[in-house]
């Protein structure tokens, strides 16, 4: 009683506890958030660790030999960057106009929610149903065969959403005074869009693209039957080497690559195994990190 | 738009020149515009188109070669219910999808009760606790763990995780429902994270500050306020996360240990819809029932997908609303 009087303002037992018990959540999600990040870094060094008696510059620039127990990884990783690039000349243009549709032409109706839906949904397709639609669609009613075309085919349509996505977001910083000060100016929609919203976000659209569409690359399932194949004879050295693969050619993919030797073939050293798993880590945490690096470039240059 | 560049006005000027071309194919660019503008509604209607199409004749009936000249047809009955699937039998090809059914929903399952724990925790503690550097750094790694290809994950539940369950349960072989639920947990967690951390950021600031005044600490805010006003978009999160589940292949073909089996207990190995498709297409011959078949269950995960998506966005959409009132 005469604790109270000598200082009225003194946490009563009550807020003690709701203090000790909001303590106690924060240091736990805390540690939840924590608990979930670790296992990644320990997973990354855990890789490197094993893959260490197979990493060098040989392993990443030798074509795999001798039933893939030795040599390196180079026509899947050729495989995979070519299905970067053509996934990417066909989704980007795609996809970009159509982010520009829904930014600066679609009203607020019915299509456009319609379309929305439709970007969230064809978001959640499963990878391999998208595999299913690559071998009916491209394979067999476009006629294109297993190849590398029909392969980048169906990984362009499985990243069309999320390159929307991200193209509306650009577009969508980009300020509305910059716009109607356009127009106020005479110029039409397409005059805007084409000297002052692209301008203004076309690198942010750019690194937004290429960040979807390389990790898309790292999707097994939807060239599991468009295009990828087991192994592929890849010249060790001049221009061949550098592009093994025709549009009409099936390819090696890294993704592939690491399932099949992972477990369909036997005899392959372990440190082979870890080190294609390494390598494509790394070039995830590569891509990664570049996009962020250009994105915190891009907004301390951004003039608004 | 042309007179306002007096620099170029005597002559002729390329630029100018060029300018003028644009201008005048505007009505062809911004058409292509709309036509690129509905893509995504044309996609999603051709996949279902041609992945219902290949799988068509096994419910219609196909012919078995002349000889027979019997048309051999799915029976729907069996293919929902039985649990066998023996797609190649000499004899007696029996197409029951149940048990991949109940694979793909235990592995599910069990990861988001793994997932949605974690997930949220990590939400509440990114976008209400954490903050400066280590909200940076963590954003950044949660961003990597979504980046991971599904491949590599599959390889981490077969070399890491499949030896340590091994040890720490005594069972013959790590390839089973807990390794598969455990990896795809960790696969889902990113999108938990990052949908409810949007739903969090999107309620209005008053909203906390109004918690706080009236006297609650930190944790009463997040609990009986930002919850209830975010409930919409956190079940939102689940729903995205489920979907991932469901739809997710390389990784559960790797670490489910991929038999055939209704599961008893998560230390059972099982086999899922979608590693079923990956696993076997390759050997199915085009034009015969199994071929078609394969098709069909590709019909049932793309409904699965839809609905759920579908399901998702409504519930979005629902909080939107409620948010301009």
């Amino acid at each position: 009683m005469s604790n109270e009087l000598k200082n009225p303002f003194a946490a009563t037992n009550q807020e003690r506890q709701a203090r000790k018990k909001e303590k106690l959540i924060q240091l736990s999600t805390q540690f939840i958030t924590w608990l979930l990040v670790i296992p990644v870094v320990a997973i990354i060094i855990f890789l490197v660790y094993k893959s260490w008696p197979a990493l060098s510059v040989e392993f990443v620039t030798e074509n795999p030999k001798v039933r893939m127990t030795a040599g390196g990884i180079w026509a899947p990783l050729i495989g995979t960057f070519f299905l970067v690039l053509v996934s990417l000349l066909i989704a980007a243009p795609i996809g970009i106009l159509a982010g520009v549709y829904l930014n600066e032409f679609a009203r607020d109706n019915w299509l456009t929610r319609f379309i929305n839906l439709a970007v969230v949904n064809l978001a959640g397709v499963p990878s391999i149903v998208h595999g299913l639609f690559g071998l009916g669609a491209f394979v067999y009613f476009l006629g294109m065969d297993r190849c590398l075309l029909a392969a980048s085919c169906t990984v362009a349509v499985m990243t069309l959403p999320v390159i929307i996505t991200s193209t509306k977001e650009a577009l969508a910083s980009v300020p509305m005074s910059f716009r109607v000060a356009c127009w106020n100016m005479g110029a039409t929609k397409w005059q805007t869009i084409r000297t002052i919203v692209l301008p203004n976000s076309i690198s942010g659209i750019l690194t937004g693209v290429i960040l979807q569409v390389a990790r898309a690359a790292g999707e097994t399932a939807p060239i599991l039957f468009t295009g990828a194949m087991i192994s592929s004879r890849v010249a060790d050295s001049g221009w061949d080497a550098w592009v093994p693969y025709g549009l009409e050619d099936r390819f090696m993919a890294l993704s592939y690559h690491l399932y099949i030797i992972s477990t369909q073939w036997q005899n392959v050293p372990e440190s082979f195994k870890f080190g294609t798993a390494a390598v494509m880590i790394g070039l995830v945490i590569a891509v990664n990190s570049i996009s962020i690096g250009f994105r915190i470039y891009l907004r301390s240059r951004k003039k608004w | 738009m042309s007179e306002s560049s007096p620099t170029t006005s005597q002559g002729f000027s390329l630029r100018r020149g060029i300018e003028k071309v644009i201008d005048f194919t505007e009505p062809a660019v911004v058409g292509l515009i709309h036509l690129c503008g509905w893509s995504a509604i044309i996609f999603v209607m051709a996949i279902f188109f041609f992945v219902f199409k290949e799988s068509l004749p096994a419910i219609t009936g196909l012919e078995e070669g002349a000889i027979q000249g019997e048309v051999e047809q799915l029976d729907l009955v069996e293919f929902t219910t039985s649990p066998k699937w023996i797609p190649e039998s000499a004899k007696k090809p029996t197409f029951g999808i149940l048990a991949l059914m109940v694979g793909t929903l235990s592995v599910t399952i069990l990861s988001m009760v793994i997932a949605v724990p974690l997930g949220l925790g990590a939400a509440v503690y990114v976008s209400e606790f954490a903050r400066g550097k280590p909200r940076e750094i963590l954003k950044v790694l949660i961003e990597l763990l979504a980046a991971i290809p599904s491949v590599v994950w599959g390889f981490i539940g077969l070399v890491v995780l499949n030896p340590m369950l091994v040890d720490m349960t005594g069972e013959p072989v790590g390839l089973n429902i807990l390794n598969a639920g455990i990896v795809l947990a960790l696969m889902s967690v990113p999108i938990i994270v990052s949908v409810s951390e949007d739903a969090l950021r999107a309620v209005p600031d008053s909203f906390r500050e109004a918690g706080i005044a009236l006297g609650a600490n930190r944790w009463e805010m997040v609990y009986k306020v930002l919850f209830p006003a975010a409930k919409n978009g956190l079940l939102a999160a689940v729903l995205l996360g489920i979907g991932r589940g469901i739809g997710e292949t390389m990784a559960v073909l790797m670490c489910t240990g991929h038999s055939v089996m209704m599961p008893t207990s998560i230390f059972d190995p099982v086999r899922t819809l979608t590693a079923t498709i990956a696993a076997e297409l390759g050997e199915a011959v085009r034009g015969d029932m199994h071929y078609h078949t394969l098709f069909l269950i590709g019909v049932v995960l793309f409904v699965f997908a839809f609905i759920i998506n579908l399901t998702a966005d409504l519930i979005v959409k629902g909080i939107k609303v409620q948010g301009n009132e």
